[in-house]
């Protein structure tokens, strides 16, 4: 494993200045990612997950604005490039695989059109060898008689198919960094299986680094190497799957992990988090879960900074929780 | 109604030999061209393929299955939402037919459904005391002017503050809306709940509260639950009994210890090791090959023959039997003959 991190994401805040006020979708987050591993980014409907993975991308919208932090991708401070810069990276160097593949491809244009289109936006080859290259891509997400369905439509897909044909555009140019923003959610568990096993075979043989971002704990145990949770617009802990998940720090990681359905016995009510995930427009001071946490205090009325309590494992909390917790029973 | 034979009470809903099909409708020309064998036939798709169920008094039934199975068909023709193409319903013993009538509205009414979408389910333009009180004033359940104490009630009971029923469904979140959706189903006190997906579209420690909301009313109001849901974890969680769909066929039926302990179908186990768990491991996924086959055209004999790694020749002509593999756990595989 190389020392310096492929992508390094310090500070990175993310605002969106609408007429009712300032909502801080991103908020001071800092990661990092290495070749060849993957990243969880995991966080509940309006935590910023999905805003973090737009801002390392650059598609960031008006009125939204990365107003401060640094993306650092090999070196780079992606935060300080212009539109041209940025285009020449994004769906080379990072590509992005979003949660709905109709949002990836054009329903009137056939998928080799699409496919091509991508490769000779960033390399100066023959359209023979695009075309070639396309087919290559199919095969490596696993799409059977590729000839035939290049030829094809999206909408003559299914759901699973067209997401396999969104993953091949993101791979053809084959990136360094893949960001895949719940590209597993809307389909059925077998098909979800069939593309996690696909991405992890990929990432494994070509080391490239992925973010995977989710709101299922369950994706990220299997799959991902490091997990990273955030919480209205802030990262609240990283670390290790294992160590995160086996002994999270932070209360909501933990709410989080007890409410899901098998760790608890069956029949019984679930232990649940109380409340529901704040407004982040007028966002004040203070730790934004401290409203729904067991453990709150006075102190949590100004927000906590980021601690590294043991080698690589961040949480922002002043009262992160101590004791191991009991192993679920299998 | 009691069984003279044995004395035990019928199951509260029963569905027997239930089919639906549908077509879509051909135009004149389209027609003509079918009749004589020019133009392509007209498309049928089998969204049920014969499914015989029973839902016992007080049992929370869990269905389960991918996209397409035709779960929330059988769902939808459980609570009177659709009429079968064939088949017979029955609840408490006598069928669906005997309560047509406008004497017998309160049976009609025990059977209510709650749906997946708590944004798509409720009508923008109504005010929550006119979603929740409609129904039960129109039945005639409560007179008008009794609704607003009505409607008080039932927001209490599902956890919801009464000083909102004057606002609108957009002023609420999901969770609040799933919890609105609930109280419209419990306003015309029903017996029986049909819960499509009902948790499906909330936040993992939103669903956790919706869930317990459904654990408690169950228990205050005696309640029985069809409860639909792709997901095994929320499923084995909740329900006494599973039953496990394919492409518009049951193809197992057990308690859920018993089918998640001891899966027999081999699409069943195939399920069983895709759900993703939280306990941390790296793990290599291991696919089931292949997609769900289109409804329109199922393939003949057991129809999870082409991505079975068990298939044999039987399986691709003859449909497996639904039979008991062991005492109250149904399967239908032909291995079981062979084992």
């Amino acid at each position: 494993m190389s020392a310096e991190p492929l992508l390094q994401v310090e500070g990175l805040r993310t605002h969106f200045f609408t007429k009712a006020g300032v909502v801080k979708a991103v908020d001071d987050v800092s990661f990092s990612v290495a070749r060849g591993k993957v990243m969880g980014l995991v966080g509940e409907s309006g935590s910023g997950k999905s805003m973090t993975g737009y801002s390392i991308v650059g598609l960031v919208d008006s009125p939204g604005r990365i107003v401060g932090g640094r993306i650092l991708f090999d070196g780079v401070d992606l935060a300080t490039l212009d539109p041209v810069a940025w285009r020449a990276i994004r769906g080379k160097r990072i590509a992005m695989i979003f949660q709905d593949p109709m949002m990836t491809l054009n329903p009137v244009l056939r998928v080799d059109t699409q496919i091509v289109e991508a490769v000779l936006a960033h390399a100066g080859v023959s359209r023979e060898s695009a075309l070639a290259r396309a087919r290559e891509a199919l095969v490596r997400v696993g799409i059977a008689s590729p000839d035939e369905r290049l030829r094809a439509y999206p909408h003559q897909f299914s759901g699973g198919m067209r997401q396999r044909v969104a993953i091949a555009i993101a791979l053809v140019n084959q990136p360094d960094l893949i960001i895949a923003d719940e590209p597993t959610t809307a389909l059925d568990v077998t098909i979800q299986g069939q593309i996690l096993f696909e991405m992890q075979k990929i990432c494994a043989e070509s080391r490239t680094a992925l973010i995977w971002i989710t709101h299922d704990l369950s994706v990220v145990a299997g799959l991902a190497d490091t997990v990273c949770v955030m919480y209205a617009g802030r990262v609240v802990e990283t670390g290790r799957v294992s160590e995160v998940l086996g002994q999270p720090l932070h209360p909501y990681t933990r709410g989080l992990i007890d409410s899901v359905p098998s760790r608890n016995r069956r029949g019984e009510p679930l232990r649940q988090i109380p409340g529901m995930t704040p407004s982040l427009l007028g966002m004040g001071e203070g730790c934004a879960f401290r409203e729904r946490c067991p453990a709150a205090s006075a102190a949590c009325a100004s927000s906590p900074g980021v601690a590294e309590l043991a080698r690589g494992r961040f949480v922002r909390c002043f009262h992160p929780v101590g004791e191991p917790m009991a192993a679920a029973s299998p | 109604m009691i069984s003279p034979v044995t004395g035990e009470q019928p199951p509260l809903v029963a569905l027997r030999d239930v089919s639906k099909r549908f077509a879509s409708r051909m135009d004149l020309a389209s027609r003509i061209a079918a009749r004589v064998g020019a133009g392509p036939a007209q498309q049928v798709v089998r969204a049920l393929d014969s499914v015989s169920l029973e839902v016992k008094q007080g049992e929370v039934l869990g269905l389960v299955g991918e996209s397409g199975c035709g779960k929330s068909t059988l769902g939808r023709i459980v609570a009177r939402i659709l009429e079968p193409t064939s088949g017979e319903r029955f609840w408490r013993g006598a069928p669906y037919s005997a309560f047509d009538g406008r004497s017998q509205r309160a049976e009609r009414l025990a059977i209510q459904m709650i749906f997946q979408d708590p944004f798509a389910s409720l009508n923008p333009r109504l005010r929550i005391v006119d979603v929740i009180g409609e129904a039960p004033v129109v039945h005639g359940l409560i007179g008008r002017e009794d609704r607003e104490a009505y409607v008080a009630d039932l927001m209490a009971r599902v956890g919801l503050d009464a000083s909102t029923a004057k606002r609108f469904p957009h002023q609420f979140s999901g969770g609040q809306r799933s919890r609105i959706g609930i109280a419209r189903a419990l306003a015309v006190q029903p017996q029986f709940l049909v819960c499509d997906e009902a948790v499906a579209a909330l936040d993992v420690s939103i669903q956790a509260q919706v869930l317990n909301l459904f654990i408690r009313l169950r228990e205050e109001l005696s309640l029985t639950y069809l409860f639909i849901s792709h997901d095994l974890g929320v499923v084995r969680h909740l329900s006494d009994r599973v039953a496990i769909m394919y492409l518009g066929r049951v193809v197992e039926l057990a308690t859920a210890g018993e089918v998640f302990a001891r899966p027999n179908h081999p699409y069943t186990q195939a399920l069983l090791a895709e759900i993703p768990t939280i306990e941390p491991r790296k793990r290599a996924f291991q696919p089931i090959r292949g997609e769900i086959p289109s409804p329109l055209s199922p393939p003949p004999g057991c129809h999870f023959h082409p991505r079975c790694p068990h298939s044999t020749e039987r399986c691709r002509r003859e449909q497996p039997a639904f039979r008991e593999v062991a005492p109250g756990h149904f399967s239908a595989c032909h291995l079981n003959d062979t084992k």
